[in-house]
């Protein structure tokens, strides 16, 4: 598909602002990715700290179809093609899910919302969001930080508010 | 890892096929009484090194356990229907099985477990039987086990539990905002909360460092070696003597008949698929509720046409597994449940079938939270939770340490038509039938989950919950199930049960089958801790029949 030189500036711009690397993807080629990230940051957006944008999910999704999630690259591939073809039946003048207005993309997911595809690709987005750094996604720990995740190896107690005000009490 | 290495045409003492739960007990006791062993695991051997807090690798991935990619598995609600390709049952597949990964919860049985026909009569549509064994002969055992494997809780502190000779061997684990909110509501409603007793070292133990309070025990391998599996109790006595062998990533695929019909060995490919035959003077089968069966099954000769012994036809029929509803609750200030174990605090009020109820059935609940992060945003949020977008966000995002569940673990009624037979169309990688399993639940058990969810409800009410919410209980939705029992079932009648009282076969006097499969009825849930004891037990009885020469 067809990705304007100025949206893949505007994604690297974006990547440079959040102190990002500049991207460079194993499986996807920069244009699907592209379309994939902006799905993925309306299923994760921005909105009161980082979503799936900042925490890099994209890369995620990435290095998944080229790892654990092998088998699903062809339902990627279909699952796209399917997505842009609604699309074009939804906006005739539009080029790129990307490009479109926030309001258009929303009129575009709940079209798509009960998908196989579009399951999938809500599993992956919150697996990037807030699995494991290792896998490429939950960049700097956003993700994690948005839940109040700490990820430590041990913890002491007491752990949250109810325990230590028993603990208080019985003093 | 093994020191010893045996000749396989060399008939060792006892073959032990499965390293977890019960296989672990079983080797160290059999090597600990003098005899050779070889334990075969169809799993890898790994330690507490090759573990990590991996949500992804662990809960959306067989990390550590069966891999249907590999070892597909069937499924079918009643054998009118054809089944079909569906990770129904899930089992800890590595040296220390289901002991390694599991939540840790380690429930003795009650008294009346093993009388429910006694005290309930029969139900219509179910096999409910008695043991043919009584608490009192398990106790001593359980005990053994409590002490041998490390075993946190506080005796005395369950008003409904039957008697003990001994208290647990560690205090309990610090409790956690769930377990207070959850102490503060049922004793408001007159329940009767108590310490979770778990297979989590409170305090240093036998060598052993105590829990650090990491939160990644279900589903997970302890990273500092504090969850008492076999893996790191038992089996290292057993390798210490010098008489057991390990042998991983080794997958039985029969048992084999001398021309008296004893039990002569088994055949297994290794990890490079070539076949093996290991000769072996008696055979103990502890492979869990759904492989154990699937061997016997597998092992067909002219002697036993319908599977190993089978003369019963009752290898493979009567499963029972995990019942039981889940309640969620908000809450105003933050938990932080993600911290700690899961269980701190549960009740065993409504544990007994109470034929005012109308059905037969009971069970415990716990408080708890075992999600983690991701897994929450994808299954643990209320229903009404919109699925992407801001609404979305801003739930997990607020919910994840304000939330904690209320979790039933009820009972499971053995039905004639509930079977783990063997697939006649799908194949594994190594070309054996994949497990088919036929299940759906009884009547009185949906009554029991449906009768209980609401007192589950009622107690986050009573905890001051902002929100409750619970999961659906659909027999698909709750799959796969990890408790899996009943398949070979235990009795003094050769025609109504597989094994005798101390888990001998009754048809092949030099094989014994312990696991989960020995279970008449389902107790409620958390089989791990009858499960070992059953294992002492009949490892106890082996070794003084082997000392008589009644074994070969």
């Amino acid at each position: 598909m067809a990705v304007g030189p100025d949206v893949l500036s505007a994604l690297q711009h974006a990547h440079t602002v959040a102190g990002l690397p500049v991207p460079h993807f194993e499986t996807l080629d920069a244009a699907t990715a592209v379309e994939i990230e902006a799905i993925a940051a309306r299923i994760i957006p921005s909105t009161g700290g980082a979503g799936a944008r900042e925490a890099g999910v994209i890369y995620f999704i990435d290095r998944a179809l080229s790892t654990f999630a092998a088998d699903d690259r062809e339902t990627y591939r279909t699952g796209m093609a399917q997505l842009q073809q609604k699309r074009k039946e939804l906006f005739p003048n539009s080029t790129t899910i990307s490009s479109l207005t926030g309001d258009q993309q929303m009129t575009l997911m709940r079209a798509i919302e009960t998908s196989s595809f579009f399951e999938l690709l809500r599993t992956h987005t919150v697996l990037g969001f807030l699995g494991n750094p290792s896998y490429g996604g939950n960049r700097g720990e956003r993700g994690w930080t948005q839940i109040g995740f700490e990820g430590q190896m041990a913890y002491q107690p007491p752990f949250g508010y109810y325990d230590a005000q028993a603990e208080e009490e019985k003093k | 890892m093994s020191g010893v290495a045996f000749s396989t045409t060399d008939a060792v003492d006892f073959l032990v096929l499965g390293a977890g739960a019960a296989g672990g007990v079983v080797a160290k006791e059999l090597a600990t009484a003098g005899f050779r062993v070889v334990v075969l695991e169809q799993g890898p051997y790994l330690h507490e090194g090759d573990y990590s807090h991996d949500e992804i690798k662990y809960t959306f991935q067989p990390g550590l356990t069966n891999d249907p990619k590999v070892q597909p598995i069937t499924y079918r609600k009643s054998d009118a229907d054809r089944a079909r390709p569906m990770k129904a049952i899930e089992y800890g597949r590595q040296v220390g099985g289901g002991s390694v990964h599991f939540t840790a919860n380690y429930w003795r049985f009650h008294e009346s477990d093993f009388r429910e026909h006694s005290l309930c009569g029969e139900v219509s549509g179910a096999d409910l039987r008695d043991w043919p064994i009584a608490y009192a002969d398990l106790e001593p055992y359980y005990t053994k086990a409590e002490y041998e494997l490390g075993i946190s809780g506080l005796a005395g502190a369950n008003p409904f539990e039957a008697p003990r000779s001994k208290p647990y061997p560690l205090p309990p684990m610090p409790v956690k905002s769930s377990g207070v909110l959850f102490d503060r509501a049922t004793k408001k409603l007159g329940l009767h909360p108590f310490p979770a007793p778990v297979a989590i070292l409170s305090e240093p133990y036998q060598g052993r460092a105590p829990c650090v309070n990491c939160g990644f025990c279900e589903s997970f391998g302890c990273e500092v070696g504090s969850k008492s599996s076999t893996l790191v109790s038992v089996i290292p006595l057993a390798e210490k003597t010098g008489r057991c062998e390990i042998r991983p990533e080794c997958y039985v695929r029969k048992i084999e008949l001398d021309d008296a019909g004893r039990a002569a060995g088994a055949i297994y490919f290794e990890r490079n698929r070539r076949e093996i035959f290991q000769r072996a003077k008696a055979v103990f089968v502890c492979a869990n509720g759904v492989e154990t069966p699937k061997l016997l099954l597998m092992s067909k000769s002219k002697r036993f046409p319908e599977g190993l012994a089978n003369s019963s036809g009752l290898v493979g029929k009567y499963l029972m597994w995990d019942n039981g509803g889940e309640a969620l609750g908000l809450f105003e200030h933050p938990l932080n449940e993600y911290k700690g174990i899961q269980v701190t605090r549960l009740i065993h009020d409504y544990y007994a079938s109470d034929p005012k109820r109308g059905f037969y059935g009971g069970g415990g609940i716990d408080a708890r939270f075992d999600f983690y992060p991701a897994g929450f945003a994808l299954s643990g949020l209320p229903p009404d939770t919109p699925r992407w977008g801001s609404e979305f966000k801003r739930t997990f995002v607020t919910y994840f340490n304000r939330t904690m569940m209320l979790m039933a673990h009820t009972t499971s009624l053995a039905q004639a038509k509930n079977t783990v037979s063997l697939d006649p169309d799908v194949k594994d990688a190594w070309g054996l039938p994949a497990v088919r399993i036929t299940f759906d639940y009884h009547p009185h058990d949906v009554a029991t989950m449906k009768w209980l969810l609401a007192k589950q409800i009622e107690i986050l009410e009573a905890a001051g919950a902002l929100k409750t919410w619970s999961q659906p209980f659909d027999v698909v939705d709750n799959m796969p199930s990890r408790h899996l029992m009943g398949t070979c079932r235990m009795g003094n009648d050769p025609r109504s049960s597989v094994v005798n009282p101390f888990s001998r076969t009754h048809d092949v006097p030099n094989l014994f089958l312990v696991d989960g499969s020995n279970f008449v009825t389902s107790g409620r849930q958390q089989p791990t801790a009858t499960i070992q004891a059953l294992a002492y037990r009949a490892a106890d009885y082996a070794v003084r029949a082997a000392r008589r020469g009644d074994l070969s």
